[in-house]
């Protein structure tokens, strides 16, 4: 169901961790709220599940208002499905026990039945009687969401559920939870700290910087089109470099003029432009050259760090068989068909 | 008698321990352990003999009269004990832990105070105010007239609830640990499927208690078994008990022996059953985010009153009293008071310093040997601490009475009787096999905090053996000796049956000074030395309100 949060406000004793706060994710939607440790997006997430009280304006769910200043609705009454950090798994407890925990509103044997559908449904038909010591991480992962959709509630939140996995096992779940949660028709929002994953699982992200969503947008318009330096610099890599614009609204950086067009444009004619290392293509027959200056190696690509005759940086993602040493001169170009400036510090 | 903080300290950390050193080095050290489990293993010994203890008249009257009366008596009052300490410890804890209301903070460790107040001064300062003569009861009958009465406090009631008053604290601290820890998430858990806190906590946070709260539980039985003065203040006939009374009135050595033995089975019952709990527990360690609950207006004061008044009647209602008593006698305090106070200070001290230099022996002879063997000695070396004194009084002394005697028989005739059995180094012995495991857990666990790869890097620098243990260990484990000889300190000073039993002919201590003024029914004489150990009980209180602060509130 639909999820609106106006304007909300939290503080932990005289701190602000919440300022102003607002977003609206329209009911069957996966949202994520992105941002460095620190940042309030688990207390946002607090917030919206009732645990913590808010300070100013509202909280909605399907147009109930379920937050104000004034008023806080129990968590246990918002029908609000949680997936913990830790899992927060009942260990006295079996996992078909844990799924059918929070069933207690229907019939006993329908408690067990609908708990072993939903267990079926994370893939998990064979584990009933385990005990979550039995469990392996991601198989207690699995338990704890289907504990959380069981009850069909109105909203799912997940904090950073996938922080305790290891890497590996990452990416395979996160897109497992995606679809679950999609089969399911669930409105979810989850906190995490890693791009990939909120990329990966969600249909609009979040970007939250001391309390406040800076941009709130899909994946692709959070990395292409950045509304601030800071999500510019927190959303994959780039490098940002001296330029300006020109009389006739084109761009001019050092390496010559941009192709595409500014996406919004600053309100000064010195500008930072913002380089993605795909906007820099490797180009033996290119008149323009750079120095290599560090190289990573990722694989089936390199990301070079080259060095521009002014001495700024620019980063490159260069297949991985075009292997040059670090002082070696190459060739490169410029692939933009979009432009993101901010307005030069 | 109330020993905090043993048991209660959290348990070491799973064992990190590396083989190391050479075989032969390594039989030495187990030798060593062995030596230092002896003053457990010599009283159990002896006393385990008892059970076919000979069929003298004594002994038949004994299992005739006095064995079924004190069984169930001790069965009686270890119930009640249990259940009212459980109850009150629990709920305490579950307030505190959880619910934001006027002077959580202060309650918080206040209610921890109780455990300065041994049990035998908590007991004399009730009979003294709620018997027939005290000044409760007049003032009754003044204004009521001469009918008005309370229910005898020397009742079965009174003394589970003295003693309940005295013990709650074990499961409060034990109880509140695993709330804080792991109860607020277990709330949030139960209401994010729907449930309210009061639901919430049956369903979702005491399960998963269960494992700590039963181990709190289990320390009662055994502190309320091992009990001595309470139970001997208020003329309640236990086990224990009726060892003295076997040993001093009826001078039978045998018959005590006899029921000491059979005391043992359901103290070691415990024993076991505590320690399998130990290793099953674990704390989850959980998000410490989750915040309180708020309890507004009426309900918030509601709950400060009800923690109030706990602390009110478990500590400072009888603190006051004893104030009371024991300013007039300050005025006039006498030699024996402080030679009494002299001989618990030297008593304590000696005692501090042996046991702790015994405990860091054990912790670091078993860091260099390690496996089955040197973790089963330390286990029966630590065994002690859940004997009721009576039981070690008896187990100690026997032995070295045959040891004295066959001395006597060997050495020329003019060297005279040899006693071994009534020296302060049997007391001292007595005590060592009583508390060595309250030196020994803060000294294992910041043992284990240090990691093996130091012991390592210094035998690789050629630094091996005891000159390692002066200069790497003993640096780092300041903190763990100064809180294990605190603890034996003040347990030392707190005990009374061993000192009772096995100190020299009018050696008396601050403890035994109690015991007698009590069992004359001189409250205000026995105020001033129950005053003193009150101060230094309050000292381990402190220590673990420290540590629980450093930990999370």
């Amino acid at each position: 169901m639909r999820l609106e949060l106006e304007g909300i406000a939290h503080e932990y004793g005289s701190t602000r961790v919440l300022d102003d706060l607002s977003l609206t994710l329209e009911a069957g939607r996966i949202g994520c709220l992105l941002g460095p440790s620190g940042c309030g997006k688990t207390t946002a997430l607090r917030c919206i599940a009732g645990f913590e009280p808010i300070r100013a304006g509202a909280i909605r769910i399907n147009g109930e208002t379920v937050s104000t200043p004034a008023h806080t609705l129990p968590p246990e009454r918002r029908r609000i499905g949680m997936v913990f950090q830790d899992y927060a798994l009942l260990p006295h407890l079996t996992a078909l026990d844990n799924v059918a925990f929070g069933l207690h509103r229907l019939p006993r044997r329908r408690r067990r039945d609908k708990a072993r559908e939903f267990l079926r449904l994370v893939g998990l038909s064979r584990s009933d009687d385990r005990y979550p010591h039995q469990l392996s991480g991601g198989q207690q992962q699995r338990v704890a969401l289907a504990r959380a959709l069981a009850p069909e509630p109105r909203l799912v939140l997940l904090d950073e559920p996938f922080s305790s996995l290891d890497v590996d096992l990452r990416e395979h779940l996160v897109r497992e939870v995606r679809d679950i949660l999609k089969r399911c028709r669930a409105t979810a929002l989850m906190v995490t700290h890693d791009q990939l994953e909120a990329f990966a699982i969600a249909d609009e992200v979040g970007v939250m910087r001391a309390g406040r969503i800076e941009q709130w947008d899909s994946p692709y318009n959070l990395y292409h089109r950045p509304a601030t330096r800071f999500v510019a610099d927190f959303v994959g890599q780039g490098a940002l470099v001296r330029g300006r614009i020109a009389e006739d609204g084109a761009v001019e950086i050092e390496l010559g003029r941009l192709q595409g067009r500014l996406v919004h444009r600053p309100p000064t004619d010195e500008i930072s432009v913002l380089l993605r290392p795909d906007d820099v293509v490797h180009d033996d027959t290119s008149p323009l050259h750079a120095t290599v200056r560090h190289k990573a190696f990722r694989g089936a690509e390199i990301l070079y760090t080259l060095a521009l005759p002014s001495g700024e940086h620019v980063l490159a993602m260069v297949p991985s068989h075009h292997n040059h040493a670090i002082g070696e001169r190459i060739g490169i170009r410029l692939e933009t068909d979009h432009i993101v400036a901010f307005p030069r510090d | 008698m109330s020993r905090p903080a043993r048991t209660l300290l959290p348990g070491p950390p799973p064992a990190v321990r590396r083989v190391r050193g050479n075989a032969a080095g390594g039989r030495a050290w187990l030798l060593a352990m062995a030596v230092i489990a002896l003053p457990a293993v010599l009283p159990l010994a002896a006393v385990a003999t008892g059970f076919w203890g000979p069929d003298g008249d004594v002994v038949a009257h004994l299992r005739e009269h006095v064995l079924p009366r004190v069984a169930v008596n001790t069965a009686i009052l270890v119930t009640g004990v249990v259940v009212g300490a459980g109850l009150l410890g629990t709920s305490l804890a579950w307030l505190v832990a959880v619910f934001d209301f006027p002077g959580r903070r202060l309650f918080s460790w206040a209610l921890l105070l109780p455990m300065a107040v041994p049990g035998y001064v908590m007991a004399f300062v009730y009979i003294g105010l709620l018997d027939y003569a005290g000044p409760v009861q007049s003032a009754l009958r003044d204004w009521l007239g001469e009918g008005a009465a309370l229910p005898p406090i020397r009742s079965t009631g009174g003394v589970i609830a003295v003693m309940t008053l005295t013990l709650y604290p074990y499961v409060y601290l034990i109880a509140r640990n695993a709330f804080l820890t792991q109860g607020r998430r277990a709330l949030e858990v139960g209401r994010s499927l729907g449930l309210s806190p009061a639901r919430g906590f049956l369903r979702v946070a005491l399960p998963m208690a269960r494992p700590w709260l039963a181990g709190g539980l289990l320390l009662v039985a055994m502190e309320t078994l091992a009990d001595f003065g309470t139970v001997a203040a208020f003329n309640y006939d236990t086990f224990t008990t009726a060892i003295y009374q076997a040993w001093f009135a009826m001078f039978s050595l045998d018959a005590a022996l006899h029921l000491a033995a059979f005391l043992i089975l359901p103290v070691l019952a415990v024993v076991a059953l505590e320690r399998r709990l130990r290793g099953g527990a674990r704390y989850t360690p959980t998000d410490a985010r989750a915040g309180l609950l708020r309890l507004p207006g009426l309900r918030g004061w509601l709950a400060a009153a009800a923690a109030g008044g706990v602390l009110t009647v478990a500590f400072l209602l009888p603190f006051a009293q004893l104030l009371v008593w024991s300013l007039p006698s300050l005025a006039a305090v006498d030699v024996r008071f402080l030679e009494a106070t002299g001989n618990s200070l030297f008593l304590a001290a000696s005692g501090a310093v042996l046991i702790v230099a015994m405990a860091l022996l054990l912790s670091y002879a078993h860091r260099l040997r390690p496996g089955a063997a040197g973790s089963t000695l330390a286990r029966v070396a630590t065994l002690g601490y859940a004997l009721p004194g009576p039981v070690l009084a008896v187990g100690v002394f026997v032995p070295l009475a045959l040891l004295s005697n066959r001395l006597t028989g060997w050495l020329p005739a003019d060297w005279g009787t040899i006693s071994l059995q009534t020296t302060l180094a049997t007391l001292l012995l007595a005590y060592a096999a009583r508390f060595l495991a309250v030196g020994h857990t803060p000294v294992d666990a910041s043992m284990q905090r240090i990691t093996p790869s130091l012991d390592d890097a210094a035998a690789s620098l050629g630094v091996t053996g005891l000159r390692r243990l002066a200069r790497i260990h003993l640096p780092m484990l300041k903190t763990g000796l100064l809180t294990g000889a605190t603890l034996v300190f003040v347990d030392v000073m707190k005990e009374m049956p061993i000192t009772l039993m096995t100190r020299p002919y009018g050696w008396d201590t601050l403890a035994t000074r109690v015991y007698e003024f009590t069992a004359e029914g001189q409250w205000e004489r026995a105020a001033l030395p129950g005053v003193a150990l009150v101060l230094a009980g309050l000292l381990p209180v402190a220590l673990l309100t420290l540590r629980a602060d450093r930990r999370a509130v």
